[in-house]
């Protein structure tokens, strides 16, 4: 050939990550809920309640965080539509959803008083949104380069 | 996407049915007397929480026994909580609202919220309001603010001429002098009281007969013990205070809240009604009268009613939980008795030997309890039968138009005074003796 082929250029600006503010909420979900998960599993050593206080509020905030991440979850499947990471939007939507559900049981049991705060049932919970939250973040930031 | 909705769908029925809860109560449980129904321990997710909501008297008043009269002597008070009768007639009300607990968990801003919507949005007054009704017409002839700048002040006894009065914090003396109106200055410490976080502030007060002993209730800082045990070092105990010194020793430990505190009359021996723990279920734990006995461990937060044991406390602590004693009257759960008086010098017909008791109401329960004045029957110094109600009413289509807290027998006048913190009036019942003795404002009142 005389001319050399001219390099095919992706569209320069073409999204293969989630959308930053979708990024950010999440963020919160998985540090907090894994952070409740600590200071639940310290509470069980302790009895020092304050670590039982901690992880109310940490569930509190991965709820509040979590609520627009389950919304935008669901509309992405509602929607049909594949998020931007090919992220399978069932799978993220379920993960979301068991996350913030078990959250919310988990927040009425951390009010609770004493033993009752935590307990076996509290620390399964704050274990259960932690691997949801994880796993959910894992799909969503695992970005796979569309087929052409 | 069917999937997807009907698994949403369950999730949110099953959540709806745990929220929903238990907490309905069992209507034909026995829990009064001697030795109540204890059910099984049924925490639930979601504390049940029924309140009931404020709604005006509208001329209405509480329901008495045929043939007596109730009459609301004082209005437009500032959360009246405890009266005093002096021996010229005078009566006085302690009027205030006290805490300082500190939110310390999301459930402490929502419980919180919730609370407030069955009481009084009426600022305490942390004060003392005089009432002198010389005629007994049931209009009082004088109202003064007879000492004034208080802290919560809940707890009054008057030993000759040395009124106490228990603020939240502290135990203070004024000097009295019989037919005053009004009392200046600050009034002499005589002890602090222990007052962390005063969750349960109200300090309950009475004098031994010679006077020289003062005996302060002091309530826990907690439901069992979610704040940390440190807080709990001088709390849920009954303190003994020398008059003379104002040297404090722990009388009994364990009674959680003990909100009144009155002398037996025929066997001279301190009596408490207590306000015991919530959210163990609709049925538990019953509150209780019950003699002070020196000593005593009563059980919080380790155990209730004797030793059944609290299995959200830890450490727990199976040795002293053996060491508990039992309380002597239950009243049954969530009532919240505040008020304790017994009847002297014959009472009222039908009820002429015993103690009233003004419950100010349930919260933690889906059927309200309480909510009224009951009278429980005494013989030789001992509780015996079956409580009766004496003053009913504050309830009605599910609203509150009062909530009974301190109740004091009058004995000269033959009347129970009833302070109202939700409608901020003080009650007189008076009964068919006062209409023999031909009060015509009794009588009309009656109508």
């Amino acid at each position: 050939m005389a001319t050399a082929p001219s390099p095919r250029i992706d569209p320069p600006y073409r999204r293969h990550a989630p959308h930053p503010l979708h990024a950010i909420l999440l963020a919160f979900p998985v540090a907090l809920f894994s952070s409740a998960l600590l200071s639940d599993i310290t509470y069980l050593n302790s009895a020092e309640m304050q670590w039982s206080n901690f992880s109310a509020w940490l569930i509190t905030g991965g709820l509040i965080f979590g609520a627009p991440v389950l919304l935008w979850s669901a509309i992405a499947l509602l929607r049909r539509r594949k998020l931007p990471t090919r992220t399978p939007a069932l799978a993220y939507f379920l993960l979301i959803l068991v996350m913030w559900i078990a959250g919310l049981v988990n927040a009425f049991e951390h009010s609770q008083d004493a033993w009752s705060s935590v307990g076996t049932a509290g620390v399964t919970l704050s274990a259960l949104s932690t691997l949801a939250a994880i796993a959910a973040a894992w799909l969503l930031h695992a970005a796979k380069e569309p087929r052409a | 996407m069917n999937r997807q909705t009907s698994l949403g769908l369950v999730a949110a029925a099953a959540l709806a049915a745990a929220l929903a809860g238990c907490g309905k109560g069992d209507e034909k449980l026995d829990q009064t007397g001697t030795s109540p129904s204890l059910p099984r321990i049924d925490e639930t997710l979601v504390p049940p929480m029924k309140i009931a909501k404020p709604a005006g008297w509208n001329g209405e008043l509480p329901t008495v026994p045929a043939g007596f009269t109730i009459v609301p002597v004082a209005t437009d008070l500032k959360i009246p909580r405890q009266i005093l009768v002096l021996p010229n007639g005078d009566i006085l009300v302690a009027e205030g609202s006290g805490g300082h607990a500190p939110k310390l968990r999301p459930k402490d801003v929502i419980a919180g919220y919730i609370k407030s919507l069955g009481k009084s949005s009426v600022k305490g007054g942390d004060r003392i309001t005089l009432l002198r009704d010389a005629n007994g017409d049931g209009k009082p002839e004088l109202r003064t603010s007879f000492i004034e700048d208080l802290d919560a002040p809940y707890g009054l006894a008057l030993v000759g001429n040395d009124l106490y009065v228990a603020n939240q914090g502290a135990l203070l003396r004024f000097a009295y002098t019989p037919g005053a109106t009004r009392i200046a200055g600050k009034g002499e410490e005589v002890t602090k009281l222990p007052a962390a976080v005063n969750h349960h502030w109200t300090k309950s007060l009475a004098a031994s007969g010679d006077g020289s002993k003062l005996y302060v209730g002091i309530g826990s800082n907690s439901n069992i013990g979610e704040r940390g045990m440190s807080i709990e070092e001088d709390s849920a105990v009954i303190w003994e205070i020398d008059a003379a010194t104002g040297a404090s020793r722990i009388f009994v430990t364990g009674i959680r809240n003990p909100t009144a505190l009155a002398f037996e009359p025929s066997s001279n021996v301190l009596w408490a009604v207590v306000n015991e723990r919530d959210e163990l279920g609709a049925e538990l734990v019953p509150d209780y009268l019950t003699s002070v006995r020196e000593g005593a461990f009563y059980g919080w937060p380790y155990s209730y009613w004797g030793r059944h044991p609290d299995p959200r406390v830890h450490p727990q602590k199976p040795e002293l939980v053996r060491t508990a004693v039992t309380p002597d009257y239950a009243l049954g759960s969530h009532v919240a008795p505040l008020g304790l008086s017994f009847a002297t010098e014959g009472g009222l017909p039908g009820y002429e030997t015993g103690a009233f008791v003004g419950e100010h109401g349930s919260w933690n329960r889906q059927t309200l309890a309480g909510y009224k004045v009951s009278f429980i029957p005494f013989a030789n110094g001992r509780p015996a039968g079956k409580p009766k109600d004496f003053v009913t009413g504050f309830i009605k289509d599910g609203k509150a138009r009062g909530r009974p807290v301190g109740v004091t027998w009058d004995p000269a006048r033959g009347a129970l005074w009833i302070a109202d913190d939700l409608s901020n009036t003080v009650w007189r019942v008076t009964g068919p003796r006062a209409l023999a003795m031909g009060s015509p404002v009794a009588a009309a009142a009656s109508k």
